[in-house]
């Protein structure tokens, strides 16, 4: 929203702050300013000039010899490539030697044999709009000779504010002005118009009323709770004054006559947007606001054609729409040059409805944006006097004294009570009732009359009346803002305070969270973030979400699994040229829950849970002179399953096939999709499927010649344990036995089994350790048959060894062996 | 010595005298050998089977009986004493050698790395950021980012036809079922599960329907806070949040807090940060304006405790959301809030430490 500064202190006679204090005092007390633009600058040497006359460039097609008047009589002659110049227009003119605002100095030359003393400007080349098809026509009420920024009231200063939605009344300058007003000030003073002044006489209705010839009828009035009407006959619709067209100009307006110029400066100055019918237009003459209905069609003022639905309500006469409440008239009853009489609407839509009509149309206008968030509804009645003093001044005509208004004079002002025990609990420090005052009456808050002054201070209780414009406040709390934000928030103190802890406890699932993040992290894992959305080819169909208006198709369902994302990030590091990619994540997936239709919002949320993924491929550790190639393998994302399943699932992993029982969380892994054959389930401690880790498939992921195979895992975050305490467990002080035992035996056998058989039948007192060194196939290895070499550790915790107990030992093993698998012990 | 030479005949003390001058000569030689190959000639001269030592010892057996045992003795001294000298020469020799080799190694041949992991830029900051809460007796929780209407946005004070609802541009799943767009529909359901004091930070991802570009994501992190309890006045907010942004940003970090709006929490705040990068003077991180703002925030509005069951006029609070994303593409200078999802090795190993 911009706001003119120029206009403000116009307002204010007493504001001598400059443009950067306004914009600060905005900041810290009300809302936010984007942008200070300057508008007009550098126009020092430009001048109004007439055209007094003008005829073809005798050696140019395109070209116009312009005979200027720049005010001191001397005529000159000046060469213009626009396609129009209308004699005795006044246009921007820069005198030979004389700068226009980029700083480029304009000399006098000739042009195609003709002499060209100096240049005619387009709004363009002043900086002044985006324009640059033709010479700037200046609004009448100019004179050769003046300077251009006199002329137009630049140079000025905007201020762009980021206006936050409860403060509409700011988008208007009597609203801003109200803000900065100097401590002491009267308020604004509204520009004082030489013309006759207008007290109408109402023609009152709840729903139909007329005045000068013309029926209004609101069918909807909780559409539109107020509606006014005033007729002005026999305008002259022409240019506007300078002072008022500069001023449109400067807040990026483009003046379009003064009429309608008419209609936006109110808008601008006291934020009430209204409208102007050519009334010649107006069949019946009747005005008619109500729904609009399926399928009627209206050309708006932009020149679109727009087919209505009933959710839009309209302006219509007595045959078909001239306009879109609150949003835009329409094109063919526009006040134009041929007009003469004009019915003048200033009404009071609803938000809801106009922000219905605006979206039926897909269209936000200067005047849907006010009404949306809510125009002063007490203040129609000054603002259609305004504009119709403005236009008897500025288009003259006679406005007739009957005018039209439904729904009833202004509301009776709201009043909120104010307790300076409040404000103390809240805002932690004392507002004495006399700054509170100070602080809100010149805003337009009014202290009630004797309110709050026969109470003792500690329970004191402050009325107000709350200004229409103010449609934000409604409750104390609303005034407690007021408070603070009037004294600026960086006026109060930063003291620490002392704090109870919270009764929340943290969730556990952070903990959980880290505690991967930190382990991975530490296996030379990098963490990837994606979010969520997914396009459909990466879930499983069936029971995924789909958004219901997605952005785009890559976009548009939740991610039910965590590694099908996580194998994207493969393939993008693939095409970067990357083999190596080690990743992991950690976030939610989702699963539509069975509910019905008519259900509770609250059951067809669709379940979520937490995942943790990861994703390894390429080289095992970075490359080394010392080293071979060194890819990860399946035994790299094996050991990783296994460590995960010990340490935080106190569980362990079983190789192979389907999962083993039941998944226990609320989202299936799912992992079919991208898991092949060599894979492994991560059991947690009752044996559940938590998680599950393998090699991908290849057709899961496009992996270029130069990648290796790639391994990835996911596992239900919520398995990760949390919050156990290791026990120390004594260390024996006695020396260890190891004994390394080489066996041949079927291929048949699973080591797994054959590991567990020497577990069972070893002296579990004394067995430490056990580990698979070596497997071997070759010549002295009958075929089918494999050699398994094991290290034995072992160790009492009481007593040194004898060699003889550990020769038992191993008797007794090899003695079990023999019978259950025929194994044949190798000896070296 | 004396004793035994007095007690030898004259054969013997030739010998005698012989064996001291092997003695000396041989450790010297020995001691002396410059390198493998001389130590083993010393070793061969003195200690080898054809030496004049061996002669002597062979040769003891000829000797009257009473000059054996002296003779012999002196033998065996003189022979422990070679093997010594030998012993320790042969020792500092490899010592030397194995000195030589370490300083002619090439020391500049690479070292054996491994894969430095390390967690994502937005993590370290959402960490940092509830790790400084907790000091100050935040929890730190979570909750849906499928939620329902009433929590996104009716119980937190936001009309479904309001404008502010607008600010929201949301994804929905289903009817009155959509995502999440800010972390804040978790002040609600925290509250209706547990009574005050409540001093809670809440990580998240929440949606909007904004297109992927270099500043907008449809999905982003935010981070929620709130404390709610009696006394929790706008000067404990200000002094909980200036303690924040003087532990993140630094001591000499200052904050501004500016009037805003937002349905759920009134008085509403923005905060902004002196710029981290320029110090407050001007940058292109800053656009120039020396600030920053890095949430937004206010007073709880007593509409979110009635909403949940507390009693508004007893209870007071403030709550706070902030982007990690962002705080982390300023922290980073990352001038595109895509790179951080895309998973790019190369991006991810410049926040490893």
């Amino acid at each position: 929203m911009r706001i003119s500064v120029n206009w403000l202190r116009e307002l204010l006679p007493d504001l001598d702050a400059d443009a950067e204090e306004i914009a600060d005092r905005l900041s810290e007390r009300a809302v936010p300013v984007e942008e200070l633009v300057r508008v007009g600058e550098g126009l020092d040497d430009l001048l109004v000039a007439r055209v007094r006359e003008t005829r073809p460039h005798p050696n140019a097609d395109r070209l116009t010899l312009c005979r200027v008047d720049p005010g001191d009589g001397d005529e000159v002659d000046v060469v213009c490539g626009a396609p129009v110049i209308h004699e005795g227009v006044h246009y921007p003119w820069v005198p030979p030697g004389g700068r226009l605002p980029g700083g480029m100095e304009v000399e006098a030359r000739e042009i195609r044999g003709e002499r060209s003393a100096g240049m005619l400007c387009s709004e363009h080349e002043l900086g002044l709009g985006p324009d640059e098809s033709g010479i700037l026509a200046l609004p009448r009420g100019v004179e050769a000779g003046q300077s251009l920024g006199e002329a137009l009231g630049l140079p000025d200063t905007c201020l762009v504010l980021d206006l936050t939605p409860n403060r509409v009344d700011l988008a208007g300058h009597v609203g801003v002005a109200r803000e900065v007003a100097p401590d002491g000030s009267d308020g604004p003073v509204l520009r004082s118009l030489d013309g006759p002044g207008w007290t109408p006489r109402w023609r009152e209705g709840s729903e139909s009323a007329d005045a000068a010839g013309v029926t209004v009828t609101v069918e909807s009035p909780d559409r539109c709770p107020r509606y006014l009407g005033a007729v002005i006959r026999g305008v002259e619709v022409g240019d506007s004054p300078a002072w008022l067209a500069g001023r449109l100009r400067a807040l990026g307006a483009r003046p379009v006559n003064n009429v309608v110029d008419a209609t936006n400066w109110v808008l601008h100055e006291l934020n009430q947007p209204l409208h102007a019918f050519d009334l010649g237009t107006v069949e019946g003459p009747e005005i008619r606001v109500r729904p609009a209905e399926q399928g009627e069609e209206l050309r708006t003022l932009d020149g679109k054609e727009r087919t209505l639905s009933p959710e839009a309500t309209v302006i219509a006469d007595a045959r078909s729409p001239v306009g879109l409440a609150g949003v835009m008239g329409g094109e063919e009853s526009e006040v134009t040059a041929d007009t003469a009489d004009v019915f003048l609407e200033c009404a009071c839509f609803d938000p809801s409805s106009t922000r219905d009509t605006a979206r039926s149309v897909d269209l936000s206008t200067d005047a849907s944006y006010r009404f949306e968030r809510g125009v002063d509804p007490r203040a129609q009645e000054e603002a259609l006097a305004r504009c119709v003093e403005l236009i008897l001044a500025t288009a003259g005509g006679e406005a007739v004294e009957d005018a039209v208004r439904i729904g009833g004079g202004p509301e009776p002002r709201r009043e909120v009570t104010l307790r300076p025990s409040r404000v103390r609990q809240v805002l932690g420090r004392d507002v004495p009732p006399p700054k509170l005052r100070r602080l809100l009456e010149p805003l337009g808050f009014e202290e009630a009359e004797g309110s709050g002054e026969t109470s003792a201070p500690a329970d004191a209780r402050l009325a107000f009346s709350v200004p229409g414009w103010r449609g934000d406040v409604e409750r104390e709390i609303d005034l407690v803002e007021e408070v603070a934000r009037r004294q600026g928030y960086e006026s109060f103190p930063t003291e620490r305070r002392a704090f109870r802890p919270s009764t929340v406890p943290s969730d556990p699932t952070w903990e959980r969270a880290e505690r991967v993040r930190r382990w991975l992290s530490g296996r030379g894992l990098l963490e990837a973030r994606s979010l969520s959305l997914v396009p459909e080819e990466r879930v499983d169909g069936e029971r995924a979400v789909p958004l219901l208006h997605p952005l785009s198709e890559d976009e548009d369902h939740l991610r039910d699994a965590l590694v099908p994302p996580l194998l994207d990030r493969a393939e993008h590091n693939f095409s970067r040229g990357r083999r190596s990619v080690r990743l992991y994540e950690i976030g939610t997936v989702f699963r539509r829950r069975e509910a019905g239709a008519d259900a509770e919002a609250s059951e067809r949320l669709p379940a979520e849970e937490m995942r943790a993924a990861a994703l390894l491929t390429g080289r095992r550790r970075p490359e080394h002179w010392s080293d071979g190639d060194g890819a990860v393998d399946l035994w790299d994302v094996k050991a990783l399953a296994s460590e995960i399943a010990d340490l935080w699932l106190h569980g362990e992993i079983v190789a192979g096939g389907e999962p083993p029982s039941d998944y226990p969380g609320v989202v299936p892994l799912g992992a079919d999709r991208w898991l092949g054959p060599e894979r492994f389930w991560l059991l947690d401690d009752g044996g559940h499927a938590v998680g599950v880790a393998g090699r991908v498939r290849p057709e899961a992921v496009e992996t270029p010649d130069w990648a290796g195979p790639v391994f990835a895992l996911e596992l239900r975050l919520r398995s990760v344990q949390v919050g156990e305490t290791p026990v120390h467990r004594e260390l024996s002080t006695y020396p260890a036995v190891r004994w390394d035992l080489a066996f041949t035996v079927d291929e048949e056998v699973p080591v797994a089994e054959v590991e567990a058989s020497i577990r069972d039948a070893a002296p579990g007192a004394i067995l430490e350790g056990l580990r698979l060194f070596d497997v071997y196939r070759g010549e002295e290895i009958e075929e089918g048959r494999r050699s398994l070499a094991w290290r034995f550790t072992f160790r009492a915790d009481d007593r040194t060894l004898e060699d003889r107990e550990v020769e038992e030992a191993i008797s007794d093993i090899v003695d079990d062996l023999e019978g259950r698998y025929g194994v044949r012990v190798r000896t070296s | 010595m004396s004793n035994e030479s007095g007690a030898a005949t004259g054969a013997g003390r030739d010998l005698l005298e012989r064996l001291d001058r092997i003695r000396s000569e041989g450790v010297a030689a020995l001691e002396e050998a410059g390198d493998e190959e001389q130590l083993e000639e010393a070793r061969v001269e003195y200690l080898g089977r054809s030496g004049e030592l061996a002669t002597i010892t062979a040769g003891i057996g000829d000797l009257p009986p009473e000059d054996r045992p002296v003779v012999g003795r002196r033998a065996n001294r003189v022979k422990t004493r070679l093997q010594e000298a030998h012993e320790s020469r042969e020792r500092e020799l490899e010592r030397e050698a194995r000195k030589r080799e370490a300083e002619s190694r090439d020391l500049t041949l690479p070292g054996r790395a491994e894969w430095r992991g390390g967690t994502h830029p937005v993590t370290q900051v959402i960490d940092e950021i509830c790790d400084i809460f907790s000091e100050i007796g935040f929890s730190r929780v979570r909750g849906p980012e499928a939620e329902t209407e009433w929590y996104n946005f009716t119980a937190l004070n936001i009309p479904l036809d309001h404008p502010a609802a607008d600010m929201h541009d949301t994804f929905y799943l289903d009817e009155g079922v959509l995502l999440r767009t800010h972390t804040s529909p978790v002040q609600a359901r925290i509250m209706e599960e547990h009574e005050p004091p409540i001093r809670i930070v809440v990580p998240g991802l929440c949606y909007r329907r904004d297109a992927f570009d270099p500043s907008h994501a449809p999905a982003f992190e935010q981070i929620e806070g709130l404390a709610v309890d009696e006394g929790v006045d706008f000067v404990e907010f200000r002094s909980a949040i200036d303690f924040f942004v003087h532990r993140f940003f630094g001591e000499d970090t200052r904050t501004r807090f500016r009037p805003s709006y937002f349905p759920f929490t009134e008085p509403s705040a923005e905060v902004d940060v002196s710029c981290p990068m320029c110090d407050g003077a001007g940058c292109s991180t800053c656009k120039n304006s020396g600030w920053i703002e890095i949430m937004g925030a206010g007073m709880v509005d007593p509409a979110v405790f009635e909403a949940v069951g507390y009693d508004p006029e007893r209870y007071t609070g403030y709550a706070f959301g902030m982007g990690p994303a962002r705080i982390a593409m300023i922290r980073h200078r990352i001038p595109d809030m895509r790179l951080l999802y895309r998973g790019d090795v190369r991006f991810l190993e410049q926040f490893v430490r």
